[in-house]
């Protein structure tokens, strides 16, 4: 079982949390002028990662907060956790 | 009743008392400290149970958790356990056991023919032969299976309890050997929170089972020293009786600890639970887990008699235990010369050490030879010879240089006891689980922890080191710095001197080759539950098998209750071999917990029951449902009356009188369960405008409107009138089902998508009791009970919600129907609901005012062509394909919008929601019935649809039913077949969903 830190209470159980899949995907501004193929991809093509994934937690049992979270695939290594609309430590402004 | 083997003196048992005990229906007795295998085998019993397929006799085989023959059932009644080791059982009063093979008796066993069919049972014997005819495997499986039979499955309710802890460590040490002991002592003196967890009785590990020196003292008295320091310091936590059972990620362990059942059953002045699951959760973690010795490979060497070298000893130094007259040897490498020493000293004549290898280590071979005992290098045991109480004479041959032939007899040698020692496999067991891969170390045959994934690391002889100064020298090593690593700088501790002998390599022997007295059925046995031969394996090479993995399930190689803790070494090896590869390359199969065998009641702990295992929820009013004698049904975890029978009536006769008494006068509903969500804040109306598929902007306060809500994928996910009480204030309903799930949808596009919306969201579904009041007398009702508001249509018009009081509770009144009548529900704070309600059932029972349960409200909502999320939809189906465009805003944007326009959301083709009218209208269509275009139907049959909802409509006086049907909406008029499971063919006209008052006259009047 994952040990996840969360932003807000600190490190929990991973049966205190549900799973929200990819991070950082943004709902387009105007999903009208979107074609077929481009509202798909953001419907329901994800990147599938082998090794650091970033991904949606959601401290349900707890504080109800959504966060996100660097995790390694592989190895199930938690690299960081930090809030919504911050990007991941380590990666290009 | 003697104790014919036990010794006069030594060991760990207190000779002083006796426990009686029985087995297999005959009294014993043993002493305090006495497993029930080392208390039989003091009272000279040898035949301990059958093997799994050919039935064999089989006896003893080692001393602990890697035991595979002795395996009993234990206990009567409710308090039976089947399939416990005889080898780790401890001896409690009045204690009674049964082997779990052997019918009818152990003694005489018919399914013993099998051993005698041998030749016609190999590997996959069963998958080639009971497969065909496919439907009759579950006829044989039966009859293999109690054939088969291990243990028995308490039919009785559990009596005992269970229960969970949680715990948090600095250090976790696995196994309280010489290793884990010094481990825990140069972790904890830092100060660190230090946890050991042992599986025996009583701290000590090997130093139980062999006599060691540590320090200038006895072993087991340097471990009492030990012990008492760790328990003095108040950050140290010993559990004994304990199996770390898995080992999970980040660290997250699990622990089995027995906490009575050394006590017996019905330990009345024993509070608590009788197992605990431990849940730890460790930032550092030593494995000191030990190695188990492994068994040769040679015709019949699964005999009773055949023994662990260790074994051997275990029995005789810690439970003073000779287990035979007289003994022999056979070994690899030095660690079995201590069987010989031991058997000795125990008073066994030895007749000799059978030692594949040319060279012997000089200290043992030193002592074994003052000792006279005869060794013989260079010779194996090809097979042995028994009688019905097992091994009487063994045969001894002289083996050629590359270990594939005999090359002469030696003759044959009596003896009782054969302990044989094939070399060490070190217990990899949690390193593989966390993650880590085990590799192959050569030099000593067996696999060893490969790289550590997670923060842990092994020691001692669980990592290939097998001395007794190297395990020390790790062990301490391995705990002050998973201490430093933890934060936990300041460990310490002295290593004490331990001797170290002189030892010569072990020589791997992976397959004795067979012998003189080898007749038609040599059996080599690797797997002894499962009667996994060396032949098995070579087999399943041939007929193709390359992975282990394959190889395992296709033999059943470590299937057992020992998961192969013996034998698995030996069937990768002998793979290998057939393969022409090294054993590294073949590999280990999969290690998984749990280590050993964790009973139900300690997984399940106290999460039993309707109070704890899952919740029951149940509205304010329940208890009068309750007195009604209503039946009820599960929506979610509310318990929902599903109708009101009265004396004597039938469910459908109940449900047509609350059906029609709703329609004729007035009939009442507990809603109470439908989701509440109170949603606040000045960005409230935007945020519903982007939740629901229609606008919300112009909803005046005091006005309700009903909504969809969609994913983003377009289809619909949960359905509701929401109300408008502020212009910065809603009250949101869900479905039942959905509220919960609702509530974290929108809790997640507000934090994740939509932060800046300044809208706040409140659970109140168990703040309101809800009732509603619905048909032509529901507003007489109403005003009878009392009420503060003009009721009136002109003034309180459908979909609008109004503040007053009913039968002077303070309430929220809405005009909402989800019956098609005319109705009020009414929503008072839950603690005045049941008053309410019967304030309500007073009032109307001059309007013969009926409670109705949820069946009459989805046939009343079904009368009026009204959905319900998730019966007729599945998650496939859009507000288009419902025939509800109406309801889609094509001004706004909203989530799920842009999928209404995908190609295979805008196709004309989709299934759309119709209604159908059976053609014979007494015929009510089963729920589910795939509908097609044709009576008689060429297979295959294109299903076109299926029926979701169906009734029998008592009020129109036919029946009627909801169904997808593709390309519905343009069918209408036309004639669809159900094809049922009886083979039957019912034709349906396809119709509007609306069967009752398409013009909403009912609903606003």
């Amino acid at each position: 079982m994952l040990q996840i830190e969360c932003p807000w209470c600190g490190a929990r159980d991973q049966e205190e949390f549900q799973y929200g899949g990819e991070a950082h995907i943004v709902r387009p501004e105007n999903p009208d002028s979107l074609t077929d193929a481009h509202w798909a991809d953001y419907l329901f093509n994800r990147t599938n990662v082998k090794g650091v994934h970033a991904e949606q937690w959601c401290h349900a049992a707890g504080c109800r907060r959504w966060f996100n979270v660097l995790r390694d695939t592989m190895s199930y290594k938690i690299l960081a956790a930090y809030r919504p609309g911050e990007q991941p430590p380590g990666s290009e402004e | 009743m003697t104790s014919a083997r036990r010794l006069q003196s030594g060991g760990l048992v207190d000779r002083s008392r006796r426990i009686r005990f029985k087995f297999n229906g005959r009294d014993y007795f043993g002493h305090p400290g006495d497993t029930l295998a080392s208390a039989l085998l003091a009272q000279g019993v040898r035949l301990f149970g059958r093997s799994f397929k050919y039935h064999r006799r089989r006896g003893v085989v080692g001393a602990g958790a890697e035991e595979p023959n002795a395996l009993v059932q234990v206990g009567e009644g409710a308090y039976s356990t089947p399939n416990l080791k005889a080898t780790q059982v401890e001896l409690y009063d009045g204690l009674t056991a049964r082997t779990v093979n052997g019918w009818p008796s152990l003694a005489f066993d018919i399914g013993a023919i099998n051993n005698r069919l041998s030749r016609l049972l190999p590997a996959g014997f069963y998958y080639k032969t009971f497969m065909w005819p496919k439907s009759a495997w579950m006829r044989y499986e039966h009859h293999i299976r109690h054939a088969a039979g291990l243990g028995r499955t308490p039919s009785l309710p559990d009596p005992d309890q269970y229960d969970k802890r949680h715990a948090h460590c600095d250090v976790l040490v696995v196994g309280a050997g010489p290793t884990g002991l010094i481990a825990a002592l140069g972790a904890a003196r830092s100060g660190a929170r230090v946890m050991m967890v042992d599986e025996q009785s009583q701290l000590g590990g090997s130093l139980l089972s062999a006599p060691a020196v540590i320090g200038g003292q006895a072993g087991l008295d340097w471990a009492g020293e030990v012990e008492a320091e760790l328990r003095a310091l108040p950050e140290v936590t010993i559990l004994s009786r304990s199996t770390v059972t898995g080992y999970y990620d980040h660290n997250f362990l699990s622990v089995n600890e027995r906490r009575t059942d050394h006590l017996g059953p019905a330990q009345s002045d024993t509070p608590g639970s009788r197992e605990r699951l431990w849940r730890i959760r460790a930032k550092q973690v030593v494995l000191a887990t030990g190695a188990i010795e492994r068994p040769l490979v040679f015709d019949g060497n699964d005999t009773p008699g055949v023994m662990l070298a260790s074994a051997v000893s275990t029995y005789i130094h810690r439970y003073a235990v000779a287990p035979g007259r007289s003994g022999v040897v056979f070994t690899n490498n030095d660690s079995g010369y201590q069987a010989a020493i031991d058997m000795s000293n125990a008073g066994m004549e030895v007749r000799a050490v059978v030692d594949v290898r040319m060279t012997a280590g000089a200290d043992v071979a030193k002592t074994v030879a003052d000792m006279g005992i005869p060794v013989y290098l260079g010779y194996v045991v090809p097979s042995v010879q028994s009688g019905l109480q097992g091994l009487k004479r063994i045969e001894m041959a002289k083996l050629s240089a590359d270990g594939r032939a005999i090359l002469s007899h030696k003759g044959l040698v009596d003896c009782q006891v054969l302990a044989v020692s094939g070399g060490w496999s070190p217990v990899v067991h949690l390193h593989s689980q966390s993650g880590g891969r085990p590799c192959y170390r050569e030099s000593q045959a067996c696999f060893v922890p490969g790289t550590s994934v997670q923060d842990e690391r092994s020691a001692g002889a669980c990592a290939g080191s097998f001395s007794l100064a190297a395990c020390l020298q790790e062990g301490a090593d391995a705990g002050v710095s998973a201490a430093a690593q933890s934060g936990w700088p300041g460990g310490y501790v002295d290593i004490p001197v331990a001797v170290e002998r002189d030892e010569a390599p072990l020589q791997p022997l992976w397959e004795v080759p067979a012998g003189a007295l080898a007749g038609d059925r040599v059996k080599k046995f690797l797997d002894f539950q499962n009667d996994t031969t060396a032949s098995d394996i070579r087999l399943a090479a041939r007929e193709g098998y390359r992975s282990i993995e394959h190889v395992k399930r296709y033999t059943a190689l470590g299937f057992g209750t020992d998961q192969g803790k013996l034998g698995n070494i030996n069937g990768l090896a002998i793979l290998a071999e057939t393969l022409g590869k090294s054993p590294g390359e073949v590999g280990t199969t999969t290690f998984r917990p749990n280590y050993t065998p964790v009973t139900f009641g300690t997984v399940a702990g106290r999460a039993l029951g309707e109070q704890l295992f899952d919740p029951v929820r149940k509205t304010a009013i329940h208890a009068w449902h309750v007195r009604r004698g209503a039946m009820f049904e599960n929506v979610g975890q509310w318990k929902r009356p599903w109708f009101y029978p009265r004396e004597g009536e039938e469910m459908h006769a109940a449900v047509n009188r609350e059906c029609l008494a709703t329609r004729s006068s007035v009939g009442v509903l507990d809603a109470s369960t439908l989701g509440k969500i109170d949603i606040r804040g000045p960005d409230a109306s935007r945020f519903l405008n982007l939740l629901y598929t229609n606008n919300w902007d112009n909803l005046q306060p005091g006005r309700c409107r009903y909504g969809f809500m969609l994913g983003e994928d377009g289809m619909v996910m949960d359905d509701g009138v929401t109300t408008c009480i502020a212009s910065d204030h809603y009250l949101m309903t869900t479905t039942t089902g959905g509220a919960a799930a609702v509530m974290s949808w929108m809790e997640r596009w507000l934090q994740t998508e939509w932060p800046e919306l300044k809208v706040y969201l409140t659970s109140v579904t168990d703040h309101w009791s809800v009732m509603s009041v619905a048909g032509p007398n529901a507003r007489a009702v109403i005003k009878t009970a009392g009420c503060d508001r003009n009721l009136d249509a002109e003034a309180f018009p459908f979909m609008s919600m109004q503040s007053g009081e009913v039968a002077g509770i303070p309430a929220r009144i809405s005009r909402i129907s989800f019956s098609g009548e005319s109705a009020f529900e009414i929503s008072v704070d839950a603690n005045q609901g049941l008053a309410l309600w019967e304030a309500i059932m007073t009032a109307g029972r001059d309007y013969d005012i009926t409670p109705y349960g949820t069946e009459a409200m989805h046939v009343l909502r079904a009368e009026k062509g009204y959905v319900i999320v998730g019966q007729d939809t599945d998650g496939s189906v859009t507000p288009v394909d419902l025939g509800m465009d109406w309801i889609v805003s094509k001004k706004k944007d909203f989530i799920g919008k842009r999928s209404l326009s995908r190609s295979d959301t805008d196709r004309p083709n989709r299934k759309q929601l119709v209604g159908l009218k059976t053609q014979d209208p007494s015929r009510v269509l089963p729920e589910g019935a795939q509908l097609v275009n044709t009576p008689q139907a060429e297979r295959p049959v294109p299903m076109v649809g299926h029926v979701s909802s169906s009734y029998y409509s008592a009020h129109l006086g036919h029946s009627i039913a909801l169904a997808l049907v593709k390309g519905g909406l343009s069918r209408m008029g036309g004639t669809i077949y159900a094809h049922l499971m009886d083979g039957s063919v019912v034709p349906a006209t396809i119709c509007s969903p609306i069967f009752f008052d398409p013009e909403n006259e009912r609903t606003k009047s």
